[in-house]
This record gives C-alpha cells, structure tokens and sequence, in this order.
C-alpha cells in the first residue's frame, strides 16, 4: 500500500538520485551502512521502526544486525527476547522467526539501554584504579547525575553504540534514540560533554575550595554560589571533579571519538515522522540540522500514513450521496440487505448505518488531505522517503514488525 | 492517601501539564489556560521547553521570558533559565548585577551543567515565585514530556538532599511546600488511547507518587474516536458491505462505495484496539484520579481553533 509520490516527492526523488543508479531504498541503505541512528520526534513509532528496520536487515541481508533500543514497550521488548533489565544483547531466538514464518538470512541480535548500567561501566573504564572508582561511584552528585537527571541518556546511548561499534561483533548496528528535551540534544552530548571537561569553569571548580587562589575574574562566581548553593554543596561538586579529573583526557577522547562516529561515511541518520503537523516541523528541522551538521541524512520513514482511498473526491461524492440520500436509499436496500436475515432490514437503522458511515469517511477525509498537504510541503530531500500505512492493531511481535518493514522496505 | 476530595482542577493554583511525546500535551495545556479565562480566571501560562510553538495555538507572536497577553486575561511566558536566574539574583538575593550578567552567567550556566538539579530549581522556582507574589488566578505549564517531569518536579527533594545550607535550601523549603498542598499545585497527564502512552502514563503516575510530593489531580484521554455503531448497527452494516448490497448500493449512488465502507472498518478496528488500552489505564490508575476524555478532532490544522474546540471539550468533561 506503498503512497502515491506526489510531484515534489518525485523531483525529490529525481535530484538525489543519478539518472543511471536505481533509486535507493531502505534496503540499499541498510545493505550498505553499519550504523543506522532512528531519530524523531516523540511519539511516532521510532522504536518500532528501528526494530523494524533491523529485522529487516537479518531477514534479507544474511548480517548480523544489533538493534538497540532505549525504551521499547513491554510486549516488544518481549518479542526480541528482551525480558529482563540490563545492558546485555540477546540474539532473538528462532522459535521468534518460526512463529512469524520467516527463514532469516541472517542473525537479529537485541539489547537494551540501561542508562545507570552504562554510566557505571563507564566510569569502570576511564578510572584510573578500583578506589577511585568505587569513591566516584558512591558520590551523591554522582549518582544524581547517572541516575535522575536524563540529559545524561544523550550522551550514554551514543557512548553505548561506540561501544558495540568497537567490538565489532555486528555488520549493521540500528540504534533508537533516547526521548530528549531536544531532537538535537544527543547529537550535542559528545561534544558538549568534551567541552564540559575541558572548560576553564572547571578548573575554578576543582581548584580545592578551602584554598583556592581567589582572583579578580573568579571572585564574583565563588561569592554568588557559596550564598546561593551554600560552602557545603560547592565543597561537594569540587571534590566530585576533582575525582572525576583523573578521568578527563579519557573522557575528552572517548567523546571525540563518539562525535566522529556519528559523521563517520558508514553512519547514516534515519528520521521518522508522522504526517501530523507538530511531529513533521520538528522532524524538517531535525533533518535540517544533519544536513548543516554533514551528517548523512539516509532516510525520512513516515509512519501511520492514512490509506489512499481517503483522499479522492469519488469517495467524497459517494459519501455526501449516502449521507443527503440515506432515507431513500435505505427504502431501496432494505430488501437486498435483509434478504439474509429479516431483522437486518429495518430501514431506518440502514439510513443511520449510511449516514455514520458517510460522516465517518469524511471526516478521515479531513486528516487524510491535511496529511497529504503536510507531505507535500516537505522541504528536506533524503535519500529515501518510506512511507507505512495506519496498522489498525498495535505491532508486538516479529510478525507486525516484518508488516510494517515491508511497507518501508523498498 | 488522604481520603479529602480532589480539588477541582481549576480551582488549583499551579497545573503541570506533562504527557509522552505526540499525544497533544501542548494542545491540552493552552486548551486548559484558555477554558480558566473563559471561567472569569486571569491565567499564566509557561512553556517550559522553549520550542516556540505555544504562542502559535493563540495564533500569538513568540513569547519570551517576559509574559505577554496573548488572549484577554491569558498571558503567555516560555522559560529561560538565564534570565530566571538574573531576576532570582536581583529581586530575591539583591544582588545587583545586572551588568555584569554575561560571565557570570555563564559560570552558573556550566554550574547547571556541573550540579544537577540546578537548572530545574530555577524554572521551579519561578513558577512557585509567580504563584506566590503575583495575582494570577492560575498558571499552567506545559511542563516537559513525562519522560522529564519527574526529574523537575523531584528537584527540590533532590537539591535539599544534597545542599545543607545556603539561600537555595531557604528556598526550596517554601517551594516544596507549595508542591506539595494539592489544593494549591496538580500534575495532569495527557496520554493517547494508544499502548505506549497508557504504558508510560501507569508508570508515570507510580514515579509522581513515589518520587515527589505533587499529586496527581488527572488524566486526559486525547484523540478518542468516536464510536460509530452499536452491536445491531454492526449487524446491518456487515449485511450492506457484503457483495450484493454492495453492489445495489454502488448503482444507487453511480460510483464506488467501498471505499467509504472500507474507511469505516478502519474507524471500527481503530477505535476498538484503543478500547483494550483505555480498560487498561482504567485499571491501571488510582480510581479516584479522574480520566478525562478529549474527542479526537477531525479538523484541518492546528491553531486557536483548534485550542478552543479543545477547551470546550474540556469544560464539558469537567462539568462546566
């Protein structure tokens, strides 16, 4: 049920493409890259479509394909034999592809993020030995940090996939991003986190509190926050980065190292939207953005796209019939309808059936054309733009996610 | 828990407006500020994640940090931290230094970085601050995506569990006071009939009530599709979509019926796979937490029409 192009999809289409090259799909595009980054805003299926998109991959492609997601829903995560907490990747067992009847070329593999896990094997690696990482582990700051305040999944799902792309264990890895405040805010985390870490700030900060050189630029910092954070809490964030500062070239570099990653040619940036309004805007910009980042832009997947037979005007004049003409044509149908069984044929119950029928159609055909109008206002020109249909029950298991990566598959 | 009534929603003070991503948390929080005007309130409302979409669904020129009407009686702010700080500077510690604001700033901006919860008391505070000196009636938040609220609505606990002394613990003690009088101060969620959202608006309500002190005073069911027939009505319309009534009908209105019907079973099948979710959230939410429940809206965009359909909605579900 693949959506009719409209003309500035198809110019789209035409100027990304050579004349000679076939266009390319989701299925060249996942052929062809080893990091897959599913970003977008809340709410659209970006889960589903990485997962989607992955499974796809081992289906077809004979790879070994990681998909790692961040937060799936119980009866996925379930389905990708994900049913416990923590950072291990499981391979989606057989009896998963039996049930959907598949044969899989190749191999899904599935993990999870587990943000306060991540941190912690973090701060494992860079520490310089067991104390220190024991006493930054139990700082208070710390563990606010790691633990409640979820900026900090920004930077640790990237953190996470440079990992996995390190062990080199997988021919394509599908990463879901975190829910951010900011469509952007993880592809900041490496080098704001590196900034962080390098900052002069910091220094002020980790100069020991009792004793620190109090000049003229820093006099007025330390004032205002001893009286407004109190000597106590300042104390505190000092002796945490002066724990930390054992760490920061290590850091420094890792955050580097992640930032090439995401702009590394293998890496490709797949954005999923829906055809509402809010969702599509935030998504453009966040398409915008990798553009001006020189991030590659792959694929925009559009998902819960209304079914075609919305939009015509035939269906239109067919409803408005039905609907101006109910009374007359249920006297009409009453025999035909209830040739079967008799209680069917009342024809009042046969007009109000027409009209809420009539009503209903028109009234998705009021979402339907507001969509069509969205899609055809998109300003950005990835290299595919996939689209999937409205699935009328939710996708739990490998046999709705196989449904909706044929729709996006070529 | 108390076994006191709710406190009407707009009978409250402060109102978080939070909800996951995409189910209409912006829609619903203007809709809310907008139905309190409508009730003789004088209203402020916050965007908290400054995106700059909330003035639009007043059809309203951006906001900034300074509040602006945007409606009669509906005034309009989107947060800044910066500048939250500069006021708490000046009007709360008179400490003058509003020209020298820029590196000093900055240090307390990477200071929010450094020092979690930072950050979070100030957006806090100002919305505490506004409710405390000022006269709105009420002020709403469109408060981040339930995926954040917590961490904001938690930071007083957070920060007055990690500072000792020092004016922020002066502050946050008056603050949390006001967090948590549920006559004064409410989180309402916005969710979607839909699998994740009533998954994360369960999980939500469990973190609000272990992790913070505000109570939750509702749930708002967005974008519910209509029921179209009942089980008779069903019946006949089976016995219509079958070919030979199809057929007759195709010939009566000279073209296609199908897919009219077609998109009818879609509305059906819709609406029904939302139904195990809304029994679910049922289920899954404090019975005296109350569900209210928002058409989905088959109109053409999204604007102060849309917002006012919205409130409306609102005002029939709260029995106004």
């Amino acid at each position: 049920m693949a959506a009719r192009p409209t003309k500035a999809m198809a110019k789209a289409k035409a100027k990304a493409t050579d004349a000679d090259a076939p266009a390319p799909t989701m299925d060249s595009l996942l052929a062809t890259k080893e990091i897959v980054v599913a970003c977008g805003p809340g709410g659209v299926g970006k889960t589903t479509t990485a997962a989607a998109s992955a499974l796809m991959a081992a289906v077809n492609h004979g790879s070994k394909v990681l998909v790692l997601t961040v937060d799936p829903a119980k009866r996925l995560a379930n389905a990708l034999g994900l049913d416990g907490i923590g950072n291990t990747e499981h391979k989606v067992p057989a009896s998963a592809f039996k049930a959907a009847g598949v044969k899989p070329r190749g191999e899904l593999w599935a993990a999870m993020l587990d943000t306060k896990e991540s941190w912690d094997s973090l701060i494992g690696h860079h520490a310089p030995d067991e104390q220190t990482r024991d006493e930054i582990l139990a700082n208070p700051l710390y563990q606010n940090i790691s633990g409640r305040f979820i900026q900090s999944h920004d930077y640790i799902a990237m953190e996470r996939l440079y990992e996995i792309h390190l062990s080199a264990e997988y021919d394509l890895i599908v990463v879901d991003t975190p829910p951010t405040r900011n469509a952007l805010d993880f592809l900041d985390a490496p080098e704001r986190l590196a900034d962080f870490f390098s900052s002069r700030l910091l220094r002020w900060l980790i100069v020991p509190y009792r004793s620190k050189l109090v000049n003229v630029a820093t006099k007025p910092f330390y004032q205002i926050s001893d009286r407004i954070l109190g000597t106590e809490f300042m104390s505190d964030i000092s002796e945490f980065f002066i724990l930390f500062q054992t760490m920061y070239d290590g850091f420094v570099e890792r955050s580097k190292a992640v930032g090439r990653l995401l702009s590394d040619r293998r890496t490709t940036f797949v954005v999923v939207s829906t055809l509402e309004a809010t969702p599509l805007r935030e998504a453009e910009f966040f398409a915008e953005q990798l553009t001006a980042r020189k991030l590659h832009l792959g694929a925009i997947v559009l998902n819960k796209v209304l079914p075609d037979y919305l939009q015509g005007r035939a269906g239109a004049k067919v409803a408005e019939a039905m609907k101006d003409r109910a009374e007359d044509l249920a006297a009409e149908l009453a025999p035909v309808v209830g040739a079967g069984d008799a209680a069917l044929g009342d024809p009042a119950q046969i007009a109000r059936v027409l009209t809420e029928v009539a009503d209903s159609y028109l009234n998705f055909q009021v979402v339907a054309l507001r969509e069509m109008e969205e899609r055809a206002t998109l300003a950005v020109t990835p290299d595919v733009l996939a689209t999937a249909p409205f699935f009328d029950t939710d996708i739990y298991d490998l046999k709705g996610l196989l449904r909706l990566g044929e729709q996006i598959w070529e | 828990m108390a076994a006191d009534p709710l406190t009407p929603l707009l009978d409250r003070k402060l109102v978080f407006v939070t909800g996951k991503g995409g189910t209409g948390k912006t829609t619903v929080a203007s809709a809310l500020a907008l139905l309190a005007t409508s009730r003789g309130k004088k209203v402020l409302i916050c965007e908290i994640d400054a995106k700059g979409e909330l003035a639009g669904y007043y059809e309203a020129p951006p906001t900034g940090f300074k509040e602006k009407e945007v409606q009669p009686n509906l005034f309009a702010m989107t947060m800044d931290t910066e500048a939250s700080l500069r006021e708490y500077l000046k009007l709360q510690l008179r400490i003058p230094i509003v020209g020298r604001i820029g590196p000093v700033a900055k240090a307390f901006d990477f200071l929010a970085t450094a020092a979690p919860g930072v950050r979070e008391i100030l957006t806090v505070g100002k919305l505490c601050f506004e409710v405390r000196d000022k006269d709105w009636d009420m002020v709403v938040v469109d408060a981040p995506a339930s995926g954040h609220i917590v961490g904001q609505l938690a930071a007083p606990q957070a920060v007055n569990g990690l500072v000792k002394v020092g004016l922020i613990r002066t502050q946050t003690d008056w603050m949390l006071e006001m967090l948590s009088d549920p006559v004064i101060t409410g989180l309402l969620a916005v969710c979607t009939p839909e699998e994740m959202p009533v998954t994360e608006t369960i999980e939500l309500a469990v973190r609000v009530r272990e992790q913070t002190t505000v109570q939750l005073a509702g749930v708002v069911v967005n974008r519910v599709l209509p029921e179209l027939f009942g089980r008779q009505e069903e019946a006949v319309f089976d016995a219509l979509a079958a070919p030979g009534p199809l057929t007759a009908l195709d010939e009566l209105v000279d073209g296609d019926a199908a897919p009219v019907l077609d998109a009818a079973r879609l509305a059906v099948t819709m609406r029904r796979t939302r139904t195990t979710h809304l029994e679910r959230l049922r289920a899954g939410i404090d019975p005296t937490v109350p569900l209210l429940y928002l058409p989905f809206l088959f109109t053409r965009s999204h604007g102060l029409r849309t917002t006012r359909q919205v409130a409306e909605s609102l005002g029939e579900e709260l029995g106004y």
